[in-house]
């Protein structure tokens, strides 16, 4: 599984379809239960906050490699209204859309990396990384 | 698709075991409350042992139910929240700390009694 694979999310079951192949690859690299939980619920906030907010997008899949490591990274890609504010969307318990507000900084902390960039008007990327322990 | 609710004497059981989609979450929450209703029960037991993920939407909708099942006056357990759930759960910062829990269907059981005699 070198080459990139992608879900695309354009309706709200397709944010089961992205946790599941998620969590599929990140078995397959050898992650352990709980880790595989972790990537599985990432993936899940990631893909509900496409749907919700942008409509439309997609979750890649990557495999990530250094000498001593392997590990998975999620790319979470949307053409949507973007993010005013990223500081703001960063805090606990900050939610426009009713949720627990755990989202994006739920993720940071299941995740080793996360990285966002999201232009007002453009779309919002967020690439994020866990490796194998 | 729709998760089964059974009926035992005056509690309400339901065992989790599929990979839970938003939409299934809400209608489980509206069957559950239009069961309690109906069957008059006064505890209910939700098994989460076959659950893998509860991201931050279900654990709201589970929360939100045991909520709503208390304000109709039925208390509710959630019973058999898997290790690697348990984690996940507080890293995302979800602590869904007014909710009772057990170990296991038969401690949920057990707990239910122990509130209704209180």
């Amino acid at each position: 599984m070198d080459f990139k694979s992608c879900v695309h999310i354009r309706q709200e079951w397709d944010i089961v379809g992205a946790r599941q192949l998620g969590r599929d690859k990140a078995k397959e690299l050898g992650f352990g239960t709980v880790d595989q939980a972790r990537i599985a619920t990432a993936i899940s906030e990631l893909a509900r906050n496409i749907y919700l907010y942008a409509g439309t997008g997609k979750i890649c899949f990557e495999t990530i490699e250094d000498l001593e490591h392997k590990g998975l990274e999620i790319i979470a890609k949307d053409e949507g209204p973007g993010i005013r504010d990223i500081s703001q969307v960063m805090e606990d318990g900050y939610s426009t859309s009713g949720g627990l507000g755990a989202g994006l900084p739920g993720v940071k902390r299941l995740m080793d990396h996360f990285d966002i960039i999201s232009t007002h008007g453009e779309g919002t990327e967020i690439r994020t990384s866990k490796w194998v322990r | 698709m729709r998760i089964p609710i059974l009926k035992l004497h005056n509690y309400l059981l339901i065992s989790i075991q599929i990979d839970l989609d938003d939409q299934t979450a809400i209608q489980f929450q509206e069957d559950l409350l239009s069961k309690i209703h109906k069957s008059g029960a006064t505890g209910v037991v939700i098994d989460l042992t076959s659950v893998e993920i509860i991201d931050s939407f279900i654990a709201k909708v589970l929360g939100d139910v045991v909520t709503m099942s208390d304000l109709m006056g039925a208390r509710v357990v959630l019973t058999g929240i898997q290790p690697a759930v348990a984690m996940t759960l507080i890293d995302l910062g979800i602590h869904l700390q007014d909710v009772p829990t057990a170990l296991n269907l038969e401690q949920g059981l057990i707990k239910l009694r122990q509130e209704m005699e209180d």
